[in-house]
């Protein structure tokens, strides 16, 4: 359980992240801010609470959990997040997709300390979290494997390939954190292609099953606690998020999927962020 | 060049060239516990059904799920395995392509794909099972090598040597049983084009894969007639000889290619770019005629598509007129 003083600190630093966000996608002219909005607070639950092995001073360590990004388009919720836990300096988060930068728009196997894969089209980053399950699994070792999708992205086949192999094996070290923003390019997610009953699907494939509120960090930790103490089989944080978390004028919208806010919006976003007070990060 | 001396006689060997990728992992088995060997349902017909009873720990079987397994590969090439993909080249690299693309080659990580039963001499299956394409669509991607042997010998030494070169490693194998044409002293190195025979200097015969065989055959029936050929083994289409090539080109002033693919990016296309840029001369080339194959016997499906001793000979005579 997070104490008090843990959970403030983390709402902190999304509230950081989340301005950075807006002010990269602002200076990239391009990008997606809706989802890598919405994901901020399991990000910032990731690299910084303190649940899951990575440290930035040693980012490549053999024994260090693993986090891999499927959804790779919402890298730029990741970037501010790594930057944030010192993987890398924050002045480097503006120069997202720009040419000769380390953040590339869609990210690239370890361009950055921290970028576990290449991720961007989707369906393929589940399939190389079981390659790292396995080999740790067979090797006994006990790093962990943490793999982020979207829920769109579940459309894709490939993933049930790979959601029947992880069940097949009971990788247990195999966590797939899903974000269920309900949200896609074209529209909401059972507009396009129903996903419900979602949950059901992956215990049908011998998954284990968590829902949880993905904007609350102590469920978020607890739920990592959680599948952490599951040895049967692996398991899935299905995390409830609203995309655009945090900026009125973007949550629940499907068109702010993949476009960036231009100047004023960025700055109404910044102001509603509270901090920065309409000041983009740069200025 | 040190051959088969039974190359020429009616009783020469004849081995599949997959059996030399079995035997080959067998031998990694031994000596590299960083090797695993993947398959999608294909484990006998891949040859790998060995070391999967050897080494069930280091063997995952997959379904039949392509996509997957070369993601899966990636994953366990991050964590420092040296995965080795098997199945059908029509459905690995040809449906894991997407996967080869982002999670291998870009990423540059050493996942090794051996691609089997490519070329239409997979015979009775039919178009669906004849990969005439995985050449063109390998060498395109940045960082992936491709290798394409001859026989289950110089498949043997492919598969030793492609498990420790550096980054992402394509494998191009034949269903049929084809004729020995190397033998274990044969020097084999990636990146190394090595001319297998050197009769005089009218056309260079450029080969790979099993169709190195027939262009031998061809080279010797040639010289009975008058026309003197050298006949290259390009094994490695990427990186590619150029200095080899090129050489032979500044020879002989003439190259035929010769493949079991498409003549559309293929080894002959990969060929004609070098010496474009570098000596152009005149070129003919022997390969699928953009065209898919069909049921039949290996020997009648390259003698209607092109690719027999006959059609090889046609080829080098008309080089030689364009000269």
């Amino acid at each position: 359980m997070l104490s008090d003083q843990k959970v403030k600190e983390l709402e902190t630093a999304a509230n950081e992240i989340r301005e950075n966000i807006i002010s990269m996608l602002l200076a990239a002219g391009s990008g997606h801010s809706a989802g890598s909005l919405g994901m901020a607070d399991v990000f910032t639950t990731l690299y910084l609470s303190g649940e899951v092995n990575v440290r930035a001073v040693d980012p490549w360590n053999e024994g260090r959990d693993r986090i891999i990004l499927s959804c790779g388009h919402i890298c730029p919720g990741l970037y501010a997040t790594l930057a944030q836990a010192g993987y890398f300096p924050k002045e480097e988060l503006m120069t997202l997709r720009k040419l000769g930068s380390r953040l590339q728009g869609h990210p690239h196997y370890r361009e950055l300390p921290g970028i576990e894969n290449s991720g961007g089209p989707l369906g393929q980053g589940l399939a190389q979290g079981i390659g790292q399950a396995i080999a740790g699994m067979r090797d006994g070792k006990s790093y962990r494997v943490y793999t982020i999708l979207s829920d769109g992205e579940l459309e894709e086949g490939a993933n049930w390939e790979a959601i029947m192999l992880a069940g097949k094996l009971n990788l247990h070290n195999l966590t797939a954190i899903v974000d269920r923003n309900n949200i896609q390019i074209d529209g909401y997610t059972e507009d396009i292609m129903p996903l419900q009953p979602l949950t059901d699907k992956f215990r049908a494939f011998n998954w284990s099953v968590v829902e949880i509120d993905g904007h609350n960090f102590r469920e978020i930790a607890d739920a990592l606690d959680k599948a952490r103490a599951i040895f049967e089989n692996p398991t899935v944080i299905v995390a409830h998020t609203i995309p655009g978390k945090g900026v009125d004028f973007m949550e629940g919208k499907f068109e702010w999927h993949g476009k960036p806010p231009n100047r004023e919006e960025a700055e109404k976003a910044l102001t509603e962020l509270r901090s920065l007070g309409g000041k983009i990060a740069t200025e | 060049m040190k051959l088969n001396p039974k190359l020429f006689e009616a009783e020469v060997e004849r081995v599949p060239i997959r059996n030399g990728y079995g035997e080959g992992l067998m031998e990694l088995g031994e000596k590299d516990k960083r090797v695993v060997v993947l398959t999608a349902d294909l484990a006998e017909s891949t040859r790998v059904l060995e070391f999967s009873k050897k080494w069930p720990e280091r063997f995952i079987e997959c379904g039949v799920a392509e996509q997957n397994m070369m993601g899966v590969a990636a994953g366990l090439a991050a964590a420092g395995k040296i995965p080795w993909v098997s199945s059908y080249a029509v459905f690995s690299p040809g449906r894991s392509w997407d996967q080869a693309r982002v999670a291998v080659a870009y990423s540059n990580l050493p996942v090794k794909i051996a691609g089997a039963h490519a070329g239409v001499s997979v015979g009775p299956d039919g178009a669906t099972h004849q990969a005439l394409e995985d050449i063109a669509i390998m060498r395109v991607l940045p960082q992936m090598t491709v290798v394409v042997p001859c026989d289950s010998i110089e498949t043997k030494k492919a598969t030793l040597a492609g498990t420790v070169w550096a980054g992402p490693f394509y494998l191009r194998l034949a269903r049929e049983k084809t004729p020995v044409v190397t033998t274990t002293e044969t020097p084999f190195e990636i990146g190394k084009a090595e001319v297998f025979q050197e009769y005089g200097n009218d056309v260079a015969i450029v080969a790979c894969g099993p169709l190195v065989y027939q262009s031998l055959i061809a080279a010797k029936e040639l010289k009975d007639e008058g026309v003197e050929v050298i006949v290259i083994n390009n094994h490695t289409i990427k990186p590619m000889d150029k200095k080899t090539i090129i050489e032979a080109a500044q020879k002989c002033g003439a190259v035929v290619t010769v493949e079991e693919h498409q003549v559309m990016g293929g080894m002959g296309s990969a060929v004609a770019e070098v010496l474009a840029q570098n000596f152009p001369v005149p070129m003919e080339f022997v390969g699928m005629p953009d065209s898919f194959g069909e049921s039949g016997q290996p020997e009648e499906l390259l003698e209607k598509y092109g690719m027999s001793v006959t059609k090889i000979k046609e080829a080098v005579r008309k080089v030689v007129t364009r000269k």
